[in-house]
């Protein structure tokens, strides 16, 4: 009965390729939404409007528009506009998911750094920390704990955006799975389509909870941290 | 060499543009119908106190929401027709509506932890208060419990209707002539990139932005009543 479930070894060799493809492409794109988050997540609250303004530009655009039209945009049109031949479609899917990521996290930083009590700015202010130090070491440090819980859920769907660089021509999980299924037809060893794509879904299920995990143990730790003072 | 951007082509195609963005629009809609009854019929199931009904439920929700959505299409169009035990008629789905469940149960998942967060809200004298009454389970839901829920999960709902739209075109993959569709049989038939997905994502743009906006009016507007 589970012998019926599973696949072939060299089909999994195959859909362990492209996992490791989707992995690389989650890393990127969670290195750069990180990036985003946390200089736009500063930037909305900074003291000059036309940085604040910069910044709203950026989140209600990167959110308004979606992943995969902003993902087919990069990688048609952009190389075009600038006149640069084409881009790899591993930077377009990192870029693109990156940017966009990015935008959503910015809101859980801007608010997990208004929910910082005020008199800790205050005090900071009295201290004579820089504006620098008192990022750094005061209000950063103490948003982590609250800026953890929803970032898990967003790298949680970055995860699953990062099915849609399979439609531009990157050999990720999805597409492996896309291709055994066209070849199926001529293929020596034919699979079970429902088979094949549960398989899939499967290995989604999987590095997504990893992911969840990930973040719980980042949270508890978090937690601790602050548990003594 | 030509031109990056020829103002002529852009005019001529966005006609076209606007229809698919209408079919996607349309498959949006009828998704989020779908995602709303399924949703508080999700999230009844998954609060059932019997342990075997709430489980499964819980389960086909944590699968649905940690599974990428594009996947979950392709199972519906690729693998349901070659279950052996289904009649044609019922796993042989057509391109629209393979999206509209698609998306529709995708973010019903979605919509029933809305729906949880609300029905958690009610305050626990209203229960009680059923009970002293003596009030039959389905007249506690129906004129107690829900009529208080639904209107505090509106705000997270509508975040989740505009989530559903952006998430639409992904029926391209299916074919579903949606507006991103349409921009790639542009970009085949013509072989331009810039104009077709520039002004995709300016229609994008236009129809997210306000749709925002209006979910953004809501929320402070339940945050104002329920205050």
């Amino acid at each position: 009965m589970l012998e019926e479930l599973l696949l072939n070894s060299r089909q999994y060799g195959n859909l362990l390729e492209g996992t490791w493809v989707t992995i690389q492409v989650i890393l990127g794109s969670f290195a750069l939404g990180t990036l985003m988050s946390l200089i736009m997540g500063v930037a909305r609250l900074s003291r000059r409007p036309w940085i604040r303004g910069l910044a709203l530009v950026y989140i209600e655009f990167a959110r308004g528009i979606s992943a995969i039209i902003l993902l087919f945009w990069m990688f048609f049109a952009l190389p075009i506009l600038f006149g640069v031949g084409s881009m790899p479609p591993m930077l377009a899917g990192i870029l693109a998911l990156g940017f966009n990521m990015g935008a959503y996290g910015a809101e859980i930083v801007r608010g997990a750094i208004q929910s910082v009590p005020r008199g800790q700015t205050e005090a900071s202010i009295a201290l004579n920390l820089t504006e620098r130090q008192r990022l750094r070491h005061v209000l950063l440090p103490q948003a982590v704990p609250i800026i953890l819980p929803p970032y898990g859920n967003l790298t949680i769907e970055v995860l699953k955006g990062t099915a849609l660089v399979s439609l531009i021509t990157l050999t990720d999980l999805t597409r492996v799975a896309l291709v055994i299924r066209q070849n199926n037809v001529i293929s020596s060893d034919p699979v079970s389509i429902p088979i094949l794509w549960i398989n899939v879904l499967v290995i989604y299920l999987i590095l997504a909870q990893v992911l969840a995990q990930s973040f719980k143990v980042a949270e508890r730790r978090a937690a601790r941290k602050f548990a003594s003072t | 060499m030509p031109a990056r951007w020829r103002w002529d082509y852009a005019w001529e195609i966005t006609p076209q543009l606007i229809e698919g963005m209408l079919k996607t629009v349309l498959a949006t809609l009828l998704g989020i119908v779908l995602a709303v009854v399924l949703g508080l019929f999700l999230a009844l199931g998954r609060r059932s106190e019997r342990k075997w009904v709430s489980y499964p439920f819980a389960w086909f929700i944590e699968f649905v929401r940690s599974t990428p959505l594009l996947v979950q299409l392709f199972f519906l169009f690729y693998a349901l027709p070659q279950v052996e035990f289904l009649p044609r008629s019922i796993s042989t789905l057509s391109p629209l509506t393979t999206l509209v469940i698609g998306i529709g149960v995708h973010y019903a998942c979605y919509c029933s932890e809305a729906y949880r967060a609300g029905i958690n809200s009610v305050p626990k004298g209203q229960w009680e208060a059923s009970t002293a009454l003596n009030l039959k389970t389905t007249t506690k839901w129906r004129n107690v419990i829900l009529p208080q829920a639904i209107p505090r999960s509106l705000p997270p709902l509508g975040n989740y209707f505009v989530a559903m739209f952006k998430d639409a075109p992904q029926g391209a993959a299916i074919t579903y002539a949606g507006v991103l569709f349409v921009a790639r049989a542009l970009q085949s038939a013509d072989f331009r990139t810039v104009e077709p997905f520039t002004i995709a994502g300016i229609l994008f743009l236009i129809v997210s932005i306000p749709a925002a906006m209006l979910v953004r009016r809501l929320e402070r507007r339940v945050a104002y009543e329920s205050d």
